[in-house]
């Protein structure tokens, strides 16, 4: 991202206003920033302000009897956790920390993390960001502060516009405050680690633990080329220990026709998990292209089989075989020609993570849209921002 | 099971015409002109017996389960295919004549009545499951499927689906994503809009459009997020895919007696507090005990001034520990009787109970239910406030609610052919949601807005609020054709 030459940074809620006020008035672009540490994720874009919410911070609301949180926008995500651990309690999606991926420095926020709606492994089971953030309060195109959802977990009181705003990438508003629902965390983990399956056993692994009735809370599958070793599948378990050692004796079992296992005990499954939510196994070397590829689990291994046809790269698979990250050379194309063909026969949508920024503002980083739903996509953008001045092109050119 | 349903037929066609407190729109009299032309008009585009044209027959889709209310739809078309529910709204959208899309009618907020001047387009013959995978935990299934339809095909093979509303034997997915349904055991699943994966959606000019999949995150703006809970105004929903959970290992749901509502709600906040999240826990105040027992004869504790229906689930030792660990929490708050099930019959017996407490509640009196969610930090003060409003309305009213997320669900009891009284209930009805408000929660948790509550959105939405919600809704119904009285006060005019 081109560095702008002003950058304000908004204590309160009415300052965001003034600003987009201004920014309206000059007809004046703006780039929204939280702790800056993914600049890197989506198309490189050119604003000549840039409003940061890294001033914008503290919880507002915390009461863990109601497993709820609500902070302003710029609070560290750090600093969320930090509150939440001394009550036992978590952020059930297990947010991506991308600072490995991209090599960046800073805070990660709690409004980037709603923003862009960032999960990680436990979204198999627990859901993703979107389906725990309740309630958003932002700033929209016409400098005016609006509040969607609230601090209460069940709630249909009008459209859902947490829902739009969340995962739009700061193109809809600048989020002032967010509210997510909680989960205690548990209070053991462990993983069984199946060795030496191909990608489709390891899938068939993968879908056999999450039908179980033992609420497995993770399963990534890393390929003997990623681990260097034999292929490896992991499945993880969370929850009292009695019942971790109960549900890890069964899921051995019922996985017994799959081979040999081992097992990785609390402190070891809690290092690997982090590590695989931040796609440790593929962040080096920093140079590579790296995709973030959803599609049906069954249909994972057909995709990373057709793509590896005609283009080089390393994966691993999360979510039972649902999200696949991908790793090939940043020349060209980065294989988007490659990965979008193979999609058009299994379905899903492949996203550019990482890539240079002359490479991300030339090719789409997100997958097409069709017609109809680009039709919508711009009318949302607009009914939001009519002037389109939150992060122009950000997700697709001209929105 | 299907209480929504009950009242339906017991409060239904015995009344006269109560005082209407909530506002129809005025039929567009050239609309009911060119009448005969419009029905004409899509009887070229569907079976005869997909299209309802006389008085009689038109009467079954006049309301819902907000049966205070009724109006008879222009037509009623009941396409059998996404591409019939294409070429109807496309005539319709050309003709500039309103849709109220219906799944079962079970709404208990009113979403699914319709107005004179506009075509009902129901979704009750697209009623197939057409894919169920295990292996990717998804079913693909036509919209009218009802809710437990979903759960019966898979429940053999250990599979079902989460969201579990009272109505569900009765009310479809298309319904319940309308809504963003919630039910007894969103506390630990979530609601109807943590489970769908991807519809086949048909916007009002006919374009249809396949928003989301069988994968798990959005590409691009979360649209699916914002189509459900919509109430049927973005768009008719034809198809879903719906992700399937395995069911645990088992399940038993366990009677808790309180000698107060406060000590229950104690309970409540302290059980969570102590890292345990149940897959359910459900409240009733003693009048809904009294109630409830008397139709299901669950062996509820007739003693207790509260009571909460805990369900603890997982294998037999497992459920054991934590139940230990929830009764040690209980007895800190001086719980009266603990009452396990014994049986897969008792279990039946004890959500039967809770399930048909609003059936039940409609043998004893007419009732209006709120829907009111508040902080669970609130609820005993909640529940004392909406005590004092309903007596000073000289009424009587009984509360079952999900306790462990804040959703209530007073059932205020009125002679429906009194009007005056009917008023009443519905003064002291709003009057409770506002204070649900006030103490930071919201008008409805899981029923919806409808026309029930759209007055009262002022309450919880600034003009700013509503009118950022109104511009999205017109991307998608720019024409406002779609539910067009619904969610929205009539008086509120945004700024396009």
């Amino acid at each position: 991202m081109t560095k702008s030459q002003i950058i304000h940074r908004p204590r309160t809620e009415s300052d965001v206003a003034e600003i987009v006020m201004d920014a309206r008035a000059a007809e004046t672009p703006l780039a929204i920033e939280g702790g800056g540490t993914r600049a890197g994720l989506g198309r490189p874009m050119r604003a000549p302000v840039t409003l940061s919410t890294s001033q914008l911070t503290g919880i507002t609301l915390y009461e863990p009897a109601e497993m709820v949180i609500s902070a302003r926008a710029g609070t560290p995500v750090s600093e969320i956790e930090r509150a939440l651990g001394e009550q036992g309690q978590m952020l059930p999606f297990e947010p991506m920390d991308h600072r490995a991926l991209y090599g960046s420095a800073g805070d990660p926020t709690i409004g980037a993390v709603a923003a862009c709606n960032i999960s990680g492994p436990r979204r198999i089971s627990s859901g993703a960001a979107r389906d725990h953030l309740i309630g958003l309060r932002f700033v929209n195109g016409r400098a005016e502060a609006v509040k969607s959802g609230g601090r209460v977990m069940k709630n249909v009181t009008g459209l859902d516009l947490v829902k739009l705003v969340c995962g739009s990438h700061g193109t809809l508003g600048v989020i002032t405050e967010v509210t997510f629902k909680l989960l205690p965390k548990a209070r053991r983990t462990a993983t069984l680690v199946v060795e030496g399956l191909d990608d489709a056993r390891a899938v068939a692994c993968m879908s056999a633990a999450l039908g179980s009735p033992f609420e497995v809370s993770g399963a990534a599958h890393l390929p003997g080329a990623v681990t260097g070793e034999s292929a490896r599948t992991y499945l993880r378990i969370e929850h009292f220990p009695d019942s971790v050692a109960y549900r890890m004796e069964a899921l051995e079992k019922l996985l017994a026709p799959f081979g040999a296992k081992s097992r990785l005990d609390h402190e070891p499954s809690l290092s690997f998990w982090r590590d695989l939510r931040d796609v440790g196994p593929l962040v080096r070397p920093a140079e590579t292209a790296i995709w973030r590829i959803s599609a049906a689990p069954t249909r994972a291994p057909h995709l990373t089989s057709a793509i590896s046809q005609t283009l080089r790269g390393q994966w691993f698979y999360d979510w039972g075989g649902g999200l696949i990250w991908f790793a090939t050379s940043a020349q060209g194309d980065c294989g988007a020609g490659a990965i979008r063909h193979a999609l058009a026969a299994t379905g899903g949508h492949a996203t550019l993570t990482r890539a240079p920024d002359d490479l991300r503002a030339v090719l789409d980083v997100f997958e097409p849209l069709t017609p109809a739903l680009m039709k919508l996509t711009r009318g949302v953008k607009l009914s939001f921002d009519p002037q389109g001045l939150f992060n122009p092109g950000r997700m697709y050119a001209g929105v | 099971m299907a209480g929504t349903l009950t009242i339906g037929y017991i409060n239904g066609y015995n009344q006269g015409s109560p005082v209407s407190q909530i506002a129809f729109p005025v039929p567009d009299s050239s609309i009911l002109a060119r009448r005969d032309e419009i029905v004409a008009g899509l009887a070229r585009l569907v079976a005869p017996e997909s299209l309802v044209t006389t008085e009689d027959e038109r009467r079954a889709f006049e309301t819902d389960a907000l049966t205070a209310y009724r109006r008879l739809p222009l037509a009623v078309v009941l396409p059998r295919s996404t591409e019939e529910v294409s070429a109807v709204l496309a005539y319709l959208h050309e003709a500039g004549v309103k849709v109220v899309a219906r799944g079962a009618g079970t709404s208990l907020a009113g979403g699914a009545i319709p107005q004179e001047d506009a075509v009902v387009v129901g979704v009750s013959k697209l009623n197939k499951i057409l894919d169920v995978s295990y292996e990717n935990r998804v079913a693909r299934v036509q919209a009218g499927v009802t809710n437990l339809g979903i759960t019966d095909a898979i429940m053999a093979d250990g599979f079902f689906y989460a969201p579990d509303p009272s109505s569900q034997l009765a009310c479809t997915i298309a319904g319940n994503i309308g809504m963003n349904s919630g039910g007894a055991h969103c506390l630990k699943h979530g609601v109807t809009t943590n489970h769908i994966l991807g519809v086949r959606m048909v916007l009002i000019d006919g374009t249809v459009v396949d928003v989301g999949g069988d994968h798990l995150d959005a590409n691009g703006y979360d649209l699916l997020g914002v189509i459900v809970g919509s109430e049927g105004q973005l768009g008719v929903v034809t198809e879903a895919t719906v992700r399937i959970l395995r069911a645990a290992e088992g399940a038993r749901p366990v009677l808790f007696g309180f000698d107060s509502s406060e000590a229950a709600g104690a309970c409540v906040a302290d059980i969570i507090g102590n890292g345990i999240v149940p897959v359910a826990m459900e409240f009733m105040d003693k009048l809904a005990i009294e109630i409830t027992e008397a139709f299901a004869h669950a062996g509820y504790p007739l003693d207790a001034a509260a009571m909460l229906i805990i369900e603890v689930e997982g294998s037999p030792a497992e459920m054991e520990a934590q139940l230990s660990r929830i009764v040690e929490i209980a007895k800190k708050h001086g719980v009266r009787t603990v009452r396990e099930s014994q049986s897969a019959l008792e279990a039946a017996l004890i959500w039967k109970g809770r399930k048909s407490a609003f059936g039940a509640t409609g043998r004893v009196a007419d009732y209006i239910c709120m829907d009111g969610t508040v902080p669970t930090s609130k609820l005993s003060y909640v529940l004392q406030r909406t005590d004092e409003i309903v007596k000073s309305y000289g009424l009587r009213v009984a509360n079952v609610f999900h306790a462990g997320d804040g959703n209530m669900h007073p059932l205020i009891m009125y002679n429906v052919n009194d009007p005056a009284e009917q008023a009443k209930a519905e003064e002291a009805g709003n009057d409770i949601l506002k204070l649900c408000v006030e103490v930071g929660g919201c008008l409805t948790g899981e029923h919806g807005v409808g026309i029930e509550k759209r007055d009262l959105m002022h309450f919880q939405f600034t003009p700013i609020d509503l009118d950022q919600q109104m511009r999205v809704r017109a991307v998608f119904d720019p024409g406002w054709l779609l539910n067009p009285a619904k969610v929205f006060p009539l008086d509120h005019r945004f700024a396009a």
